[in-house]
């Protein structure tokens, strides 16, 4: 329970637990380039829509994905970026919003922009 | 002497092996991100209500534009093309160690927007003048095209508390170029700033490293008087005092000989202080006291302003301006504070 965030997430699943046909929604915050919060828990298999707030003055992005997307990103292999539900640019100061339906299993949500991942710009989404 | 000019060699070969245009401080952000650690080199002096801060960006060779960001204490409120051989000149007065210093603050509430209060062109560099809070001031840069880092917000709102006027420097390597400057070519920047409560920055040194980088940064002060400094430095806190002494008649005929450098007084104290710290240890400025009260902990980034402070004596018309007191500040930093890339994509 680290923040109020978490709690509404876990609202959200529970919720969402009882009532699989709606969508949950999960608040994201970026601060001084850092996640709030830095760990979700999120139903499996289900539409999740996640809201990502870009409180900085400089841009950011929130990809998810496993180690190997990440790997892809990381070294400047991943040929596409933007307009996909997992991958989510955020211009300074603006808020985005985007909705994926994640099978069981451990995600991660990183920053690639250069030294962003390195200062900690990256949290965890466990899919169950 | 050793030391400053092995110190001086590492600078030099830094920059002649950088791809980057140009060098003016210690978080230099290249194309692909990295950060090049470079030695900054600093000097500080204070007298009669004015500061003048001087900086030179060393043209290194490449191509297309770098710029940096530099927390200022209050509006400058004149910028002209800086002497050409102060530093060098400190640098040669000061090869043997000894000790030390301290000062005040100024500052003001942060802005909805970066307001541009001057812009001035100096050889290849545009020089414009900021006001507003960090986040105003770093959307400014975003959207003037920079590349800050993720540490950026964070340090650029600590600055922003206690003084929220920035210069931002763009070097323009193709200008440089086609201005017949060479590789190694340094183009100071000298700025008056009235304020009575001078600091040295020293934070923004680690802008863009991670905690384990190195900081390393050569400040020299010229003071009325022997300087308190807050922090104090005693070497385990990240800075030392290499030199500290009343300034000989040679220097002073000197730096005063040297352009824009006329308000140097007849009888000053200098004090070199040698910061070789962390980046995670540099979390704080360098506050100087030249008369008798203390250091101000705020000016020093230790304590959060209890009101916001407002920038001495300007001349741009939508400050405030009020009465000078206290002593002058005079920074001259070769080397820069941070240096910036215009963004290009990540990917």
């Amino acid at each position: 329970m680290r923040s109020p965030l978490v709690a509404l997430a876990l609202v959200v699943f529970a919720t969402s637990a009882c009532a699989p046909a709606a969508t949950a929604r999960i608040e994201i915050r970026i601060h001084y380039s850092k996640f709030e919060p830095s760990t979700l828990n999120i139903p499996a298999g289900v539409p999740v829509t996640f809201v990502i707030h870009n409180d900085d003055p400089i841009d950011h992005e929130w990809l998810v994905g496993d180690a190997a997307f990440h790997a892809r990103h990381r070294t400047g292999t991943e040929p596409v970026h933007g307009d996909r539900p997992d991958e989510v640019s955020l211009p300074a100061n603006t808020t985005k919003t985007t909705t994926l339906t994640l099978p069981a299993g451990i995600y991660t949500y990183i920053c690639h922009f250069p030294l962003h991942e390195q200062y900690g710009m990256v949290g965890v989404v466990n899919a169950r | 002497m050793r030391r400053l000019l092995a110190g001086a060699a590492a600078l030099v070969a830094a920059l002649l092996a950088s791809t980057q245009p140009a060098a003016a401080c210690a978080g230099l952000i290249g194309p692909n991100g990295a950060v090049n650690l470079l030695r900054t080199t600093t000097f500080a002096g204070y007298h009669d209500g004015v500061e003048h801060y001087v900086t030179s960006f060393r043209f290194a060779g490449g191509s297309g534009q770098f710029g940096s960001l530099v927390p200022l204490p209050g509006v400058p409120s004149d910028i002209i093309r800086g002497g050409d051989w102060t530093l060098q000149r400190l640098i040669r007065e000061t090869e043997a160690v000894k000790f030390r210093g301290d000062f005040p603050l100024a500052s003001a509430a942060a802005v909805q927007d970066a307001v541009v209060l001057k812009q001035v062109k100096i050889d290849a560099l545009d020089i414009t003048i900021l006001k507003g809070g960090g986040d105003a001031v770093g959307r400014w840069a975003t959207e003037h095209g920079f590349r800050l880092p993720p540490d950026a917000p964070e340090v650029l709102d600590f600055y922003a508390a206690r003084s929220p006027i920035f210069m931002a420097a763009v070097f323009d390597a193709d200008a440089a170029k086609a201005r017949g400057q060479k590789i190694g070519d340094g183009t100071p920047v000298h700025l008056s700033i009235p304020t009575a409560a001078p600091w040295v920055p020293l934070r923004i040194l680690g802008l863009g490293k991670s905690g384990q980088d190195r900081v390393d940064a050569d400040v020299y002060l010229l003071t009325d008087a022997r300087p308190q400094m807050l922090p104090t430095p005693v070497g385990v806190n990240g800075m030392r005092i290499d030199h500290s002494a009343a300034a000989t008649d040679s220097l002073l005929k000197d730096l005063r000989s040297d352009k824009g450098m006329g308000w140097v007084p007849s009888s000053a104290w200098l004090t070199k202080v040698v910061i070789d710290g962390s980046a995670a240890q540099l979390k704080y400025d360098l506050a100087i006291s030249a008369t008798a009260a203390a250091p101000s902990p705020v000016a020093a980034g230790l304590e959060a302003p209890s009101v916001p402070i407002v920038p001495i004596r300007s001349q741009v018309p939508e400050l405030t301006a009020f009465a000078l007191f206290g002593f002058g500040l005079t920074l001259i930093a070769l080397g820069g504070i941070l240096l910036l890339k215009p963004a290009t994509a990540s990917r």
